[in-house]
């Protein structure tokens, strides 16, 4: 079967620097799989070439088997491919509701309809109410995104994500800054993702990635330094010595 | 799907009905916008002195909305409006002159005509920063103003379109030199633009249109495809646009290079500013407040009616009734308590950052 997402000798230079170094990566149908590294290591620069926000220097990306490297942003988002955002990326001036509306109606090829009030179809509702139950937003619906709290803003990051259906989830550190009393119910949301989302989860906290994943990849400089099972990583001791006892030591 | 408990719960009703509602509510017309518009029905006879001037704040009120569709609802920047104001009054000027007299004709054709203009030219404006489509959509304004400038031969120069005479509207209703037909047609046709505008910024569609203003990168992040959402909204808003130079065109019977010229565009903005943008009724306001402003102004000092027209719009702006976009909103934190964690929540991000 094709990896849910692969990619090949994927390289991004920014000038001088060489962000992304000949990444060639699998992410198997269903994995909960770990991408860490140390700050500036080059991943958020490699979720922005999977979801297209930048174009790659050299290298391939294929989602389900078909080449997408070439494919524009938006079309990889309806051919399944979604993500969060390190730094929140919501509509300040929108309410949850009306953000989450937003993602559903869109999937259902509702952002052509100009004439139907949004909210009009039955289906549209039904699957809002069941997103904002999953993330534990229905309070929160129609407070302005702004006002909210920024445990229920990370929330509705991942919920704004969900909400186009994707089979690849990209979560770029959802947990970052989010204070402890609010980080419980944030894992809690991350854990019960359904299987046979693909999620690929960025994050330095390792607690969370130790129980989330099966596979953690280790980026260093860009490259790939190593990868495995949760047990293979966390005992190598290269991987201590450039990753783990540098957070610790944080 | 068995290891996901939190899809098979069922949706419990009063949510649903609650969303529903919620989402439902912004469609419905409120008792104050009934009003507002019987309202202007009702000027129709109860001012009859002054359907001249009626007539005119009739029309820059659905320019004003125009500029609301793309600005207010799209976040698009423009300082040179009027390139799409303009083109629909010469090109109704010019039917009319030509012997099509008939009104609604000119009309459909006029919006036609501009909004293919303002698709050609989206594709100029929608690249770039603000500062690039301020400079782009100015150009082009300046631009047409100069070729409607050169081409006399058909658009009468300098000496402006003259000689137009139109049909009665629906083969009925006669032009008065008192200006209440004039007034009531554009009436009539600023309402039914306004519905259909009211209706679009409430659909899915309109929805994708503030997610754009609000956050581009997460809008295509979500799917939206962003760049053809912006050319639909702004080939709308053209037509908008033409539509209101042809009413122009068509009520005055007479066109002249002012309908290019960069004051149009600039007092668009401004008009929009008055009233308010985001929320449709500010460009109708707006262009009440403006004319009522001038009119007194303009009355009480005539030389100097700009310089309280220009103080005006700076107190107005500073005392905090900018709502250009509500991004400006959004970086004014407001919500008590949480203000230490505001700065960072929202931070506006640009790609290259991210
Ligand atoms: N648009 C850009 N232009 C130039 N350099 C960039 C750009 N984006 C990222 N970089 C550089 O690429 C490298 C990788 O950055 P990236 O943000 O991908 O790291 P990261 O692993 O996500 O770090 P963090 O854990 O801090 O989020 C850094 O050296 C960064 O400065
Ligand atoms: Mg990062």
């Amino acid at each position: 079967m094709a990896a849910a997402l692969e990619t090949r000798n994927l390289v991004k230079r920014f000038g001088g620097i060489v962000a992304t170094d000949n990444v060639t990566f699998r992410l198997e149908q269903g994995a909960r799989h770990a991408l860490i590294g140390p700050n500036g290591a080059g991943k958020t620069t490699f979720i922005n070439l999977l979801t297209g926000v930048l174009a790659p220097t050299s290298g391939q990306i294929f989602l389900d088997g078909v080449d997408a490297t070439q494919m524009r942003p938006e079309s990889r988002v309806h051919r399944g491919l979604a993500r969060t955002f390190q730094i929140n990326q919501l509509f300040p001036a929108m309410t949850p509701l009306e953000t989450i509306g937003l993602a559903v109606s869109e999937r259902m090829g509702g952002g052509r309809d100009w004439w139907r009030v949004t909210g009009s179809r039955r289906e549209i509702v039904d699957e809002i109410v069941e997103i904002a139950q999953r993330f534990r937003l229905t309070d929160a619906l129609d407070e302005r995104t702004s006002n909210l709290a920024y445990g229920k803003q990370r929330l509705l990051e991942i919920a704004v994500a969900f909400a186009c259906r994707p089979r690849v989830l990209l979560l770029d550190e959802p947990a970052a800054g989010v204070p402890e009393a609010e980080r419980h119910e944030l894992l809690a949301t991350v854990a019960a993702l359904p299987r046979d989302v693909s999620v690929l989860l960025i994050e330095h906290d390792m607690d969370l990635v130790f129980s989330f994943a099966d596979r953690i990849s280790v980026l260093v400089n860009g490259a790939i330094f190593t990868e495995g099972t949760v047990e293979e990583v966390s005992t190598d001791p290269r991987v201590r010595a450039v990753y783990l006892g540098e957070s610790v030591d944080e | 799907m068995p290891a996901d408990p939190i899809a098979k719960t069922a949706v419990p009703p009063s949510t649903a009905d609650f969303v529903r509602r919620s989402l439902v509510r912004k469609g419905r017309w409120g008792v104050a916008e009934i009003g507002f518009w019987a309202v202007a029905a009702a000027t129709l006879f109860l001012l009859p002195e002054r359907h001249l001037i009626l007539n005119e704040i009739a029309i820059i009120g659905l320019f004003a909305l125009s500029l609301d569709l793309i600005l207010g609802y799209a976040g698009i920047v423009s300082l040179g409006h009027a390139a799409f104001f303009g083109f629909g009054a010469y090109m109704a000027g010019i039917l009319a002159k030509h012997g099509f007299a008939d009104p609604l004709l000119g009309l459909v054709v006029s919006a036609l005509a501009a909004a293919l203009l303002g698709f050609v030219t989206s594709f100029l404006v929608l690249r770039g920063t603000d500062l690039t489509k301020l400079m782009v959509t100015l150009g082009v304004a300046l631009v047409l103003g100069e070729i409607a400038n050169q081409a006399s031969w058909v658009t009468g120069g300098a000496d402006g379109l003259q000689g137009i005479s139109m049909g009665p509207v629906l083969g009925l209703f006669e032009f008065d030199i008192f200006g209440t037909t004039a007034y009531a047609y554009s009436l009539t046709v600023t309402f039914l633009l306004f519905i259909v505008a009211r209706r679009i910024v409430v659909s899915p569609f309109g929805l994708s249109l503030r997610s754009i203003r609000d956050n581009p990168l997460r809008a295509r992040a979500v799917g939206i495809p962003v760049n053809r959402r912006l050319v639909a909204v702004y080939t709308l808003a053209a037509a908008y646009a033409g539509v209101a130079g042809a009413l122009l065109a068509q009520t005055t019977q007479f066109v002249s290079l002012d309908v290019l010229a960069f004051h149009r565009s600039a007092d668009i903005m401004l008009v929009l500013v008055i009233g308010g943008a985001g929320y449709l009724y500010g460009g109708l306001l707006g262009a009440i407040g403006f004319k009522v402003l001038q009119d007194i102004l303009s009355a009480w000092t005539p030389q100097y009616w700009q310089f309280w027209i220009g103080l005006i719009l700076v107190v107005l702006v500073l005392v905090g009734r900018e709502r250009l976009t509500d991004k400006a909103k959004a970086l004014r934190p407001r919500s008590r308590g949480r203000l230490a964690g505001q700065a960072k929540v929202l931070p506006t991000t640009t790609a290259g950052e991210v």
